[in-house]
């Protein structure tokens, strides 16, 4: 089951570049948040904050509250990797690993953390690439084929079920379609639709459309500043805020 | 119409300078046949030398010999070589990384003559006695810096978004760089673990006064051993006329057991690669 995040006065820099300011969220568990805004306003910033992401790129850090369910993410003693086991995440470009088969692939992440029993292995891979949409495709080549041979687009679908493989409570996409056709970017969709069931989504998408499909809260970012946070059908058809009208109407971004 | 003269022109200039490439190489092989095969036979490679003046005897035992060294020289040089690579990438990017990668730049370009001294005074002179394992050490300090660079730059091509994706799984930094990042690499790092191999595997210098050779059976590490290039350099300066031959083979074998041993590598790496994998 998913859990919801809290986020509380979270600051966030590139070196001495505050680019995210003060930022307050409450994401309900179970739901899809898209997060919005022009190139460079932080939303990808933002969600890497989630998981610790952000800190593994040189002189980042990150400081303020952000509680996933009970957890703690920035508390003292709080170990990254931990957070990231509990917090999976999809990138904007496909990124199997490319000596691996399909199979390898998604039990990737149960492997390298000591996990041993086979059986369960299996199962946990066969759900989770079913979850992902997957499993009708790669079935009979599961161990054969490496996951670099697939399509962009399965390829993303395979590190969706790769990240679920290692039952996190949160998923984080940042611009999981930006990257694929239409076809692709549809089955993406309906798959998100389908995973909220089970996980609490947060996805960062530059495009409108995208948020208003596959959303129920949608942030809008600017600057590093979170402008307006409401529902999604709020946002696009009565905001509150000037620059989150500009936006939406296409008069910037 | 000049467009299609000059790139007319660059595919055989292409082609041109692949052949003056390869031409030496096959030249030298086949000269080495041409001069060695006559004196190849069973003798030859089941036997040990025979005093200075007698024809026949082999060099038997300086194949094992060869084989002994390399062995020690892999195991000192491969790890050493591939764990400095990966600080290089993975963690070297700062001033003390800066030294190491320096100073692995002027090893590498060091005569392995100096290498051979190095490992006299580090090895011989405490023992007290010429051994196999003095001429590993010189060998494998020799593989170090070529594993090293070849094994940071293998690293350091592998895109960072596929470390993103094991980070994001909770798989921490260490297990990350292992089994992700090096086995990314591995193709890559093999081969340049295979370069500095094939390289140290026909030097003789570093060999002469650590391994020294010898004329007898030696299993031992600690002992005197003969090696097929230090056996080659004697046959060669020496008098005899059917040891010019037998030096003559002599590099013949040390050639293809190199050849050999690069292509078994080669061969089993590339066994069970998956489909799709470039």
């Amino acid at each position: 089951m998913g859990v919801g995040i809290e986020v509380r006065g979270l600051n966030a820099w590139y070196g001495k570049n505050l680019s995210l300011k003060a930022i307050d969220m409450t994401v309900l568990a179970n739901h899809v948040t898209a997060v919005i805004g022009p190139s460079g306003c932080g939303k990808s910033t933002f969600v890497r904050c989630l998981n610790r992401m952000h800190e593994t790129i040189p002189e980042a850090h990150a400081e303020g509250l952000v509680k996933v369910g009970e957890m703690d993410v920035y508390g003292t003693g709080s170990d990254p990797v931990e957070v990231r086991r509990r917090i999976g995440m999809v990138f904007q470009k496909p990124n199997p690993f490319p000596t691996m088969s399909v199979y390898g692939n998604v039990a990737a992440g149960l492997k390298l953390n000591g996990f041993r029993n086979r059986k369960q292995m299996d199962e946990l891979v066969e759900r989770s690439l079913k979850l992902a949409a997957l499993w009708d495709e790669v079935k009979d080549d599961l161990h054969k084929k490496s996951g670099a041979s697939l399509s962009g687009g399965q390829q993303q679908r395979l590190c969706i079920a790769r990240s679920l493989a290692v039952e996190p409570e949160v998923l984080l996409m940042d611009e999981p379609a930006s990257a694929l056709d239409p076809i692709s970017t549809s089955k993406i969709e309906e798959l998100i639709f389908q995973l909220k069931q089970h996980y609490t989504v947060v996805i960062v998408t530059h495009n409108m459309q995208q948020a208003a499909r596959v959303a129920e809260f949608t942030g809008f970012f600017l600057m590093g500043s979170l402008i307006e946070y409401d529902k999604t059908e709020k946002i696009f058809t009565a905001p509150a805020d000037k620059r989150t009208e500009d936006y939406i109407t296409g008069r910037f971004g | 119409m000049w467009r299609r003269v000059t790139n007319q022109g660059a595919t055989i200039f292409a082609v041109v300078t692949a052949i003056v490439v390869i031409v030496p190489l096959l030249a030298i092989f086949a000269y080495l046949v041409f001069k060695g095969i006559g004196s190849v036979n069973i003798a030859f490679l089941t036997q040990t030398p025979k005093p200075p003046g007698e024809t026949g005897g082999g060099m038997a035992n300086a194949i094992v010999g060869t084989g002994l060294i390399l062995l020690v020289g892999s195991a000192i040089g491969l790890p050493l070589g591939i764990g400095a690579g990966i600080y290089l990438a993975e963690y070297g990017r700062n001033r003390f990384g800066d030294v190491i990668r320096f100073t692995a730049d002027v090893l590498n370009g060091m005569p392995s003559i100096v290498i051979g001294i190095v490992a006299y005074s580090l090895v011989v002179v405490p023992q007290k006695h010429f051994s196999a394992f003095s001429g590993g050490v010189a060998l494998g300090i020799m593989m170090i810096p070529t594993v090293a660079r070849a094994t940071e730059e293998m690293l350091l091509m592998v895109p960072n978004v596929i470390r993103e994706a094991a980070y994001g799984l909770g798989i921490p930094k260490w297990r990350t760089t292992l089994s992700i990042s090096l086995r990314t690499a591995s193709a890559g790092v093999i081969t340049g673990c295979m370069l500095a191999f094939a390289r140290v595997a026909g030097e003789t210098a570093p060999l002469l006064f650590t391994a020294f050779g010898n004329q007898f059976w030696n299993l031992k590490l600690n002992q005197p051993t003969a090696a097929l290039s230090l056996q080659v350099f004697t046959y060669a300066i020496s008098p005899y006329d059917d040891w010019h031959k037998q030096a003559w083979a002599g590099a013949l074998i040390l050639i293809m057991l190199i050849v050999g041993a690069v292509a078994a590598v080669r061969v089993t790496t590339s066994r069970g690669k998956l489909k799709g994998v470039g």
